[in-house]
């Protein structure tokens, strides 16, 4: 099997997509040619000419606008917003229009066909407007799906069954591990399923939840916590929207006990809603408060933005402060 | 209320968006003397020379900045070169206490300000010092004393922000106005199209400076637009409008101090669109050799703005190659000065993480700051920075021990 990162993976899976259905076609700011500022459009164009791949004006309510109109007549868009930070001009597309086509035509007309890929989060030294965690805001919107892949291997199949998915789907890349997160990824089709949860280590004492790059950073205080002698079950959420209950109530009903993270402010952050729904469910079972390990209420900062981030000893600190309760 | 057609037609007769197409005011060429019929502005020696130094400070500042990015000694930079004419000459002809909202590829017009070389290397340094707390990314300048807006990221937000900020001094009666910078990328959001119709409408004093230097990171402007550049959307908001050579430094500065005029005598906006080339990369992140050419760049190269200049002031009999090598060396010597000092300035306080978020901390806010500074305090050696910034004693310790090295 091939090793690629999961900016390869990222294109893998759109060649693949393009390749499949000619309805397929990708493009944004400096998509076209260039293969977008991160590259994960590398050679597209090249391949598929430029009536499918494209860059777009610099125009962000334009691209997600034309997307959702392709998409209404029947194409399958891939857009692309540079980064998540510059994805708030489109956000009236997204959330008044992308969200409601189907319903309110009675399903007359949908977008369906619509995946937005957005670079999200921090770790790079992007300050303020190259760093953000937007996945809240449009969580609060339904008839969106929210989809955040951990490495390559799950950017492929997860970005896939985007594309294929019958609901417009906004696909977050954790754009800290672009080059970073190395592994193995068929080269052949497959997709992951969206709104479902995966357990990728069980253990007995804490249920840990996360998405995105906050994966990695909560394997490596695991690590450290399993060397007190704490078991910890870590789940990936992978869909924000919907949201897969089922597989973290049936964690927390075990353990009796949950550390939620994301790099996004806390006031109003998704682990809020989990953190709810949870304790609705698991009230009698848990052991401990639930506890959030976020960013904090301000915007994202450059110099000290380490102390920002919800790192893997913010993460071991809550596990232990949740056993030890 | 009166509708302006001018005359009814009785055929379908279409009007094309080719039938426009806009000339370029320029007046100097590039060895330094005028176009028949051309006028040089009236500027004396000494701001003639003003203009120069600023434009060849930022290209020397932006020269080593680059540099010391390559050398990993800075995150991220981003130069002006080859559009110090467009910024430089704009500036100069507006009033110091005019304000400038610009995009971000604009230091030119705050060295013309005279903001010093330590204030820009605090801000890209991010330290104790930066008026920003290191709060944005290299290039985020500010400064209040100078008239200009802090940069924010998000392209074409400062477009109607400087609409909004320009009509409060037209009531304010103050005799200012506003000058907004942005690309021709830029230009294509939605904010700009409001940015000009609100204008309009309300009559207000702001000068719309688009940088036409031909691409946005790797898009060109062929794939930006249709229409012959930016100039023409002037029209269909019945606004002034004018297209000079942003290489020319005598034409930016005429347009500019006419437009100026134009806006303060009459409350009238302007679009000027400088026709100009982003001779460096986008960023020190991109490679523009994935998406143009090198002969490319090298024609452009050969309308280098500041020895346009040059030219023009050897030909004044204002300027000496001795005088040139002086002011060149000096600057470069005080840049790699000041950039040392801000390199061992040591990082904002912790505090000002949750500082400026709101007027006053809230007590949610300052539950989170307690207990990020007792976690800090748990893990010093996991937060660097952090732990230098909790306690003035550490960040003593670790300043002395960085000036030892
Ligand atoms: C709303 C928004 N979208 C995307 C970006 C990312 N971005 C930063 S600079 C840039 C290109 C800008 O080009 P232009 O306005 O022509 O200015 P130039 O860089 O050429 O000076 C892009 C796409 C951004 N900062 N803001």
């Amino acid at each position: 099997m091939p090793t690629m990162n999961m900016l390869q993976a990222i294109n893998n899976a759109l060649d693949i997509a393009m390749g499949e259905d000619d309805k397929v076609l990708c493009f944004g700011e400096d998509v076209g040619s260039f293969g977008g500022v991160f590259r994960a459009t590398s050679h597209l164009q090249e391949k598929y000419g430029r009536a499918r791949c494209f860059n777009t004006p610099l125009v962000e309510q334009g691209i997600i606008g034309f997307a959702n109109g392709l998409a209404a007549q029947g194409s399958v868009p891939v857009a692309e917003i540079q980064f998540a930070d510059y994805i708030f001009p489109a956000f009236d597309q997204i959330v008044n229009e992308t969200a409601k086509f189907r319903y309110r035509s009675g399903d007359l007309f949908n977008v369906g066909g619509l995946t937005i890929r957005a670079p999200y989060g921090g770790g790079i030294s992007g300050g303020l407007y190259h760093s953000q965690s937007p996945e809240a805001y449009f969580a609060h919107t339904p008839g969106l799906k929210i989809v955040v892949p951990r490495d390559p291997y799950q950017a492929k199949g997860l970005l896939l069954a985007a594309i294929r998915d019958p609901d417009p789907v906004l696909f977050f890349e954790p754009k800290r591990l672009y080059r970073a997160a190395v592994g193995e990824v068929p080269e052949e089709d497959y997709q992951l399923p969206i709104g479902e949860a995966e357990v990728i280590r069980e253990g007995s004492d804490v249920t840990l939840v996360g998405w995105g790059a906050q994966m990695e950073v909560i394997e490596r205080a695991v690590e450290l916590a399993e060397k007190d002698g704490i078991s910890c079950e870590v789940i990936d959420l992978r869909s924000l929207l919907p949201w897969d209950q089922e597989t973290v109530a049936e964690s927390v009903l075990k353990t009796g006990r949950l550390v939620i993270t994301h790099e996004a402010p806390r006031t109003g952050g998704f682990a809020g809603e989990i953190a709810a729904a949870i304790q609705e469910r698991c009230f009698l079972y848990l052991e401990s408060p639930i506890a959030r390990v976020t960013g904090l209420d301000t915007p994202f900062p450059l110099t000290l933005e380490k102390e920002y981030l919800p790192d893997h000893l913010k993460i071991v600190e809550a596990i232990r402060d949740s056993v030890n309760f | 209320m009166t509708m302006t057609t001018t005359a009814d037609i009785h055929e379908p007769t279409f009007l094309a968006g080719d039938e426009f197409s806009i000339p370029t005011f320029r007046l100097l060429q590039q060895d330094g003397t005028l176009f028949e019929g051309a006028t040089a502005p009236e500027l004396d020696q000494a701001q003639a020379l003003a203009i120069y130094r600023a434009m060849v400070a930022t290209r020397v500042l932006d020269e080593r900045m680059l540099a010391a990015q390559r050398q990993g000694r800075l995150s991220f930079y981003m130069q002006c070169t080859g559009e110090e004419a467009s910024v430089v000459g704009a500036t100069a002809a507006l009033d110091d206490a005019d304000m400038i909202m610009a995009q971000y590829r604009e230091q030119g017009a705050l060295i013309y300000r005279g903001f010093t070389f330590d204030e820009f290397m605090n801000q890209l340094f991010g330290n104790e010092l930066d008026y920003g707390k290191g709060r944005q990314m290299p290039i985020h300048y500010g400064s209040r004393k100078l008239h200009y807006m802090t940069i924010s990221s998000p392209l074409a937000t400062q477009i109607p922000q400087a609409t909004g900020y320009a009509y409060g001094q037209k009531l304010a009666g103050d005799g200012q106005c506003t000058a907004v910078f942005f690309g021709e990328g830029a230009a294509s959001e939605g904010d700009f199209h409001a940015a000009l119709n609100m204008a309009a409408v309300h009559e207000v004093p702001v000068i719309f400076f688009c940088r036409n230097n031909g691409y946005a990171i790797s898009t060109p402007s062929i794939e930006q637009f249709a229409a012959d550049g930016v100039a023409p959307r002037a029209f269909g908001y019945r606004m002034h409008v004018i297209r000079v050579d942003g290489n020319d430094i005598l034409a930016v500065h005429t347009a500019t101090r006419e437009a100026r005029r134009i806006a303060v005598e009459h409350n009238q906006p302007v679009l000027i669109e400088a026709m100009s080339y982003r001779l460096a990369a986008h960023s020190s992140s991109d490679d523009p050799s994935g998406y143009r050419s090198k002969k490319e760049e090298e024609a452009w190269r050969e309308k280098d703005p500041i020895l346009r200049m040059q030219c023009w002031l050897n030909e004044q009999g204002w300027w000496s190659e001795d005088e040139e090598k002086a002011l060149q060396e000096s600057l470069r010597r005080e840049v790699l000065e000041t950039m040392k000092r801000a390199e061992k300035r040591p990082p904002p306080p912790l505090d000002s993480l949750v500082t400026d978020v709101y007027a006053d901390v809230t007590p949610e806010l300052q539950r989170q700051l307690d207990a990020l500074k007792r976690h800090v305090r748990r893990y010093p050696e996991a937060y660097p920075k952090g732990a230098r910034a909790l306690d003035p004693d550490v960040q003593a310790d670790d300043t002395a021990a960085k000036g030892e090295k």
